[in-house]
C-alpha cells in the first residue's frame, strides 16, 4: 500500500469513466491533458454563452439560465478540475452537503423574507411619492 | 508498517503517519473539511444578495450598469485558465514533471497577479466617480454611463444656449472639468455633502426614481464585500502557490508526494468557483 507512484498505480478504481479506467484511476491517478485542456475550453465557451444570453432580455428566465450555466460550470471545476468523479465518496458527500446546507440556508430566508414583502411595499408607499401604489 | 518515520528517503513524510497514502488522505479529507467550511463562509454574502436583490430588483439591475462587462468577463477567463494551470500542475507533480510544474505554478501565480490588477483598474475606477460602499456612496456624474447626471445635462444645455462654461442654467454652476475644485459648485440641499467627497459634480438622475437612487449604495456595499472577499482569497492564493513555487523549484515534490500541490490546487478551483457566480450575479443583471 505504501508510496504507489502514478503510473503504476491502477487497481483502485473509484468508479471511474470506462475511457480512463485503462490508465488507472485511483486517487494518484493523473487526469490526461486533453481532459483537462477540453473541460477548459468548455468553461470559457459557457462563459461565452453567458454573456451572450445576458445581452437579451428573456424576463423571468434570466436569473434561472444565468444560474444554470454557472452551476455547469461549477460542476465541471468539481467533477474534472477538483478530482470528485475519481475521488473518494466522502468528499463529494461533504461538498454537496455543504451547498445543501447553503440551499436551505438561502431558500429558508428568502421564504421568511417573502412574509414582510406587504411591510416593504408599505414602506415604500409612506416614504416615496413616487413609489408604486 | 513504515520504519523510515520522515527519514531517510522519505524526507516529507511526518513521523505520526504510517505511509504516504496515510498522509495523502488525511491532508485531503483536511482541505475537503476547510472547502466546506469556506462555502458556508461565502453563503452568508450569497443569502445577503439574494435577500436584498429580491427586495429591490430594480436597485441592482440599474446599479449593475455601473460594471463593466467586458472587464469582468476578463477576469473569469483569466480565473479559468488560473484553473487550468493549477489542475495541470497537479498532473504534472503525479507525473514527476518538475519543470512543468513549475512552470504551471508560476502561470497560476501570473494569472493571479492579472486578476487582482483588473480588480485594481475596477476598484479604482469606482472610488473615483464615487462609487463606494454603504456611507461613503457619493457618485459623480460619471457613474453611471448612460445615465449623466445634472452636470452633463447642464453642459448640453449651456452649449445649446452658447453662454460658455462659466455660468449654466439656473442654480447649476458646471465646473469646467470634472476634477475641478468640487467646492465651487453650488448644489440644492441633501447632495451637497456628497458632493463635496467626490471629484465631479453629484450624480442625480431624475429619471431615475428616487427610492431606487437612495438605495444603490446596498448594491455596492454587497459588491464590495463579496469581491473584496473574494479577492482576499485570490491574494492569500498567491502566497500559497509563492510557497509551492519556491517547494517545488527545491524538488520537493515527487510522484509519491504531491499532496501540497493537489490541496492548494483545490483551495484555488474552490476561489475560481465563488467567481464563477459572483460574475453573473454581479455584472450581468438586466
Amino acid at each position: 500500500m505504501s508510496s504507489t507512484t502514478a503510473h503504476e498505480h491502477g487497481a483502485a478504481a473509484h468508479g471511474a469513466p470506462a475511457g480512463h479506467a485503462d490508465h488507472g484511476a485511483g486517487k494518484h491517478h493523473a487526469l490526461p491533458g486533453w481532459l483537462l485542456f477540453g473541460t477548459w475550453i468548455a468553461l470559457m465557451a459557457l462563459t461565452g454563452l453567458t454573456v451572450f444570453s445576458a445581452q437579451y432580455d428573456l424576463g423571468a428566465f434570466d436569473i434561472p439560465i444565468a444560474m444554470t450555466i454557472a452551476t455547469i460550470k461549477a460542476f465541471l471545476v468539481m467533477l474534472i478540475f477538483m478530482h470528485l468523479a475519481w475521488d473518494k465518496g466522502f468528499h463529494s458527500v461533504l461538498i454537496f452537503g455543504s451547498l445543501f446546507f447553503v440551499w436551505l440556508f438561502i431558500g429558508f430566508l428568502a421564504i421568511d423574507r417573502g412574509q414582510y414583502q406587504s411591510n416593504k411595499d408599505q414602506f415604500d408607499r409612506n416614504k416615496y411619492q413616487s413609489a408604486p401604489q | 508498517m513504515s520504519n523510515d518515520h520522515g527519514h531517510g528517503d522519505k524526507p516529507f513524510l511526518a513521523h505520526h503517519f504510517e505511509d504516504e497514502d496515510h498522509q495523502f488522505d488525511s491532508g485531503k479529507l483536511g482541505i475537503w473539511v476547510f472547502l466546506v467550511t469556506e462555502i458556508l463562509f461565502f453563503s452568508g454574502l450569497f443569502c445577503a444578495y439574494a435577500i436584498y436583490r429580491s427586495m429591490h430588483p430594480e436597485v441592482f439591475v440599474f446599479a449593475s450598469t455601473a460594471l463593466d462587462t467586458k472587464w469582468g468577463a476578463i477576469n473569469t477567463c483569466v480565473l479559468l485558465f488560473s484553473s487550468l494551470t493549477a489542475a495541470w500542475a497537479v498532473r504534472n507533480a503525479q507525473l514527476g514533471q518538475n519543470k512543468r510544474l513549475i512552470m504551471n505554478l508560476a502561470l497560476t501565480i501570473l494569472c493571479a497577479f492579472g486578476f487582482m490588477g483588473i480588480k485594481y483598474i475596477e476598484y479604482k475606477h469606482k472610488f473615483h466617480v464615487g462609487l463606494k460602499p454603504g456611507t461613503y456612496y457619493a457618485p459623480t456624474d460619471e457613474a453611471y454611463p448612460g445615465h449623466a447626471g445634472l452636470k452633463a445635462q447642464t453642459v448640453a444645455f449651456v452649449a445649446e444656449e452658447g453662454q460658455g462654461q462659466e455660468h449654466g442654467a439656473g442654480e447649476v454652476q458646471v465646473p469646467a472639468a470634472a476634477e475641478h475644485p468640487a467646492g465651487e459648485v453650488t448644489q440644492h440641499g441633501a447632495e451637497g455633502e456628497a458632493h463635496a467627497k467626490g471629484h465631479g459634480a453629484p450624480w442625480n438622475d431624475p429619471t431615475v426614481p428616487v427610492e431606487v437612487r437612495e438605495r444603490l449604495k446596498i448594491f455596492f456595499g454587497i459588491y464590495f464585500c463579496m469581491t473584496g472577499l473574494h479577492g482576499i482569497h485570490v491574494l492569500l492564493g498567491i502566497v500559497v502557490f509563492g510557497w509551492l513555487l519556491t517547494r517545488a523549484i527545491r524538488g520537493h515534490f515527487t510522484p509519491s508526494y504531491y499532496g501540497p500541490v493537489d490541496f492548494s490546487a483545490l483551495y484555488w478551483h474552490i476561489v475560481d468557483l465563488i467567481w464563477i457566480y459572483l460574475f453573473p450575479l454581479l455584472y450581468l443583471i438586466h
